[in-house]
């Protein structure tokens, strides 16, 4: 993406904020961008959502600022903030009908009523709940109050949409279907999201880009094909998906490379691009590699120019894929290969010596 | 007796000593009040023959008319000013106090370990001609006489009910507004509101149902109270709970006490309800 077409929209700078004597965020820096979908992502108890209540204004920065659309964020209470916020427990107004709840901010705002319902309706219809406001809030099932919730969101034409685990109170399959609305009503929209997550798939699923929260700081700002593919650290690496670490160490290093010799795979060389910035030969002791960018070469089809020999240890068959434990010779634990299990593939067995193919591109160096 | 599945009549097993409490103290005595009210007074005996002479007394009278005006008038001064200033307290205690809740609601209660009884001579004792506030007001020369307009009337009985309920009208409240989901104020902040358009929009809509048992609790039975009128009211605090009483006893007319304490209950009984159903409208359709 292009940053000078993306002004942002938020601005954060050294935030840090602490509770007491435990601090929750300690420096937080990020620009997000005006229409993207951003994701917080981390661990429960990281500060994600510390970090989405001071954007949003119920909690005040202990230091540093936020800035929306230009504008300092200090001092301004929640209620005159350009956002507006999906809670995770839905927050409905128990007292109120779906109407009343979606219109309940537009009371404030000075138009007639009239234009208020068609609002109203409007919003209900771009989630697809259409007829619905008259319906009592104790009527309604986790997944409509969850539309609801965002209905009411999306009628205050905010400039940022923030939503705190909106998807989590809700079964697999209604939150695959809601992860898509949500996406593609966003892109719709073009109104900016931030989505605050522990769940690093549905992150990877609908974000532009995420910044994985560890401890209070900020691990990694990436897109999620650049954090899948290029995590800058074990921990990361680790929380995103499924990776294979393997011990390792730099023999040489020029301008361009470092050569890397993995003892379970052999040598291979990586452009100083594709590595964490500022990463020093000496720092190198450990490389990852993800399940699927390990083949299994059989029947010897399949041609790699770099292969390695272990052993099968066991096979976990999920239908369309199949996840083999393999120990390799050098390695310290058995790495996990994953392979779809395509026609005329035939499924290795426990204990059977395999030849595993491997690629340059396959190793991620790590910090 | 038609037969009970097994779960009925393990449920009324349950419920019996309760039941059967209730039916002999509750229900009983209140339907030989209802009887009562229907005879007469015969000099020593009663006779049992059915009249609604008490009522029409009772509804004629001028008397009874004052006092039961004065009674309701009273018990509703008492129980708007008891729920308007326990209101603000059960805000605190649910609002402000982080820590040590129970440290709170325990000295809330502190007025009770003391009898009721003694709770209105302490009044009478800080109201009176020579009292504590009196003589107060008098070293520190702010007055030259004794104020007295402060006890034995009206005035004295509205202070003493709404200091002796208070706690009752702060418990409801306080659990009412206990069981509001934080979540919902910071949504409405969110949409919006200011923390008054917030309280009157979220706050008070879902705390209805606490302050309508507060109104309740403290209307209810204050409508009744005769104690305290008799000790710190004087002639123009008497309420129609001292003419009952009047009655059963000095006058020794029970049916005409009895139609007197039927009235006054159904007059309870419907402002009662009118309140609940005007509580319940503002409140909306809390489940």
């Amino acid at each position: 993406m292009d940053d000078a077409n993306h002004q942002p929209i938020i601005e954060i700078r050294d935030v840090v904020k602490s509770f007491g004597s435990v601090k929750a965020l300690k420096g937080i820096n990020a620009d997000i961008r005006e229409g993207e979908f951003f994701s917080l992502l981390g661990p429960s108890g990281c500060g994600k959502t510390t970090l989405l209540r001071l954007i949003a204004g119920f909690e005040q920065t202990t230091s540093g600022t936020i800035a929306i659309a230009g504008q300092s964020m200090k001092d301004i209470p929640a209620n005159k903030r350009p956002t507006n916020m999906v809670f995770q427990s839905y927050a409905i107004f128990p007292h109120l009908n779906v109407a009343e709840n979606v219109g309940y901010g537009l009371v404030r705002k000075k138009i007639s009523k009239a234009d208020m319902t068609a609002e109203v309706e409007k919003a209900l219809s771009m989630v697809d709940l259409a007829g619905y406001g008259q319906r009592a809030a104790h009527e309604l099932s986790g997944g409509q109050r969850q539309r609801v919730a965002l209905a009411r969101a999306l009628v205050m034409r905010p400039k940022v949409i923030l939503l705190d685990e909106p998807l989590s109170a809700l079964d697999k399959k209604l939150r695959d279907q809601m992860q898509q609305e949500l996406r593609s009503l966003q892109k719709s929209l073009g109104i900016t999201f931030i989505l605050v997550t522990h769940d690093q798939e549905e992150a990877l699923i609908m974000s532009d880009r995420i910044a994985v929260i560890f401890d209070g700081q900020i691990a990694q700002l990436a897109s999620p094909e650049e954090l899948y593919r290029r995590p800058v650290s074990r921990k990361i690496a680790s929380f995103i998906g499924v990776m294979n670490f393997l011990e390792a160490e730099a023999t040489g290093a020029t301008d361009t490379h470092f050569t890397i010799r993995v003892p379970a795979l052999g040598e291979v060389e990586i452009a100083r691009r594709d590595a964490p910035a500022g990463l020093q030969a000496g720092q190198i002791n450990v490389v990852g590699v993800r399940p699927e960018m390990f083949t299994i070469v059989s029947d010897g089809t399949g041609s790699f120019a770099r292969t390695a020999t272990g052993t099968v240890i066991s096979t976990d068959y999920y239908g369309d894929m199949t996840y083999y434990s393999v120990a390799l010779p050098g390695a310290a634990d058995p790495v996990t290969i994953s392979m779809r299990n395509t026609a005329g593939r035939s499924i290795a067995r426990d204990g059977s010596e395999v030849t595993v193919g491997w690629g340059a591109d396959s190793i991620v160096l790590l910090e | 007796m038609p037969s009970l599945s097994q779960e009925s009549r393990r449920g009324l097993t349950l419920i019996s000593p309760t039941l059967i409490y209730a039916l002999v103290m509750l229900a009983a005595p209140l339907a030989m009040v209802v009887m009562f009210s229907f005879w007469s007074q015969n000099y020593l005996d009663l006779d049992k023959t059915f009249t609604l002479a008490n009522y029409r007394e009772t509804w004629t009278q001028p008397i009874f008319q004052v006092l039961m005006w004065r009674s309701l008038r009273i018990s509703l001064v008492v129980t708007a000013a008891t729920v308007i200033l326990a209101f603000p307290i059960a805000y605190y205690l649910s609002f402000h106090v982080k820590s040590r809740k129970a440290l709170w609601l325990f000295l809330i209660t502190v007025p009770f370990w003391t009898s009721y009884l003694l709770r209105v001579f302490l009044w009478k004792v800080i109201l009176g001609y020579n009292g504590v506030l009196n003589s107060s007001l008098m070293e520190l020369g702010i007055i030259k006489a004794p104020l007295t307009f402060i006890l034995y009337n009206a005035n004295a009985v509205v202070l003493t009910l709404a200091h002796a309920w208070a706690p009752f009208a702060i418990l409801p409240i306080f659990v009412a507004l206990e069981k509001i989901d934080r979540a919902l104020l910071e949504a409405a902040e969110d949409l919006g509101d200011g923390p008054f358009r917030r309280f009157w929009r979220i706050t008070l809509p879902l705390a209805m149902p606490g302050v309508i048992a507060s109104t309740l609790i403290v209307l209810i039975p204050t409508v009744g109270d005769y104690i305290t009128p008799k000790l710190v009211g004087g002639t123009d605090g008497l309420m129609v709970a001292n003419m009952i009483q009047i009655q059963f006893g000095k006058a020794n007319n029970a049916p005409l006490g009895a139609a007197l304490a039927v009235s006054s209950m159904l007059v309870v009984a419907a402002i009662s309800l009118g309140i609940f159903l005007a509580g319940k409208k503002f409140g909306g359709k809390v489940k």
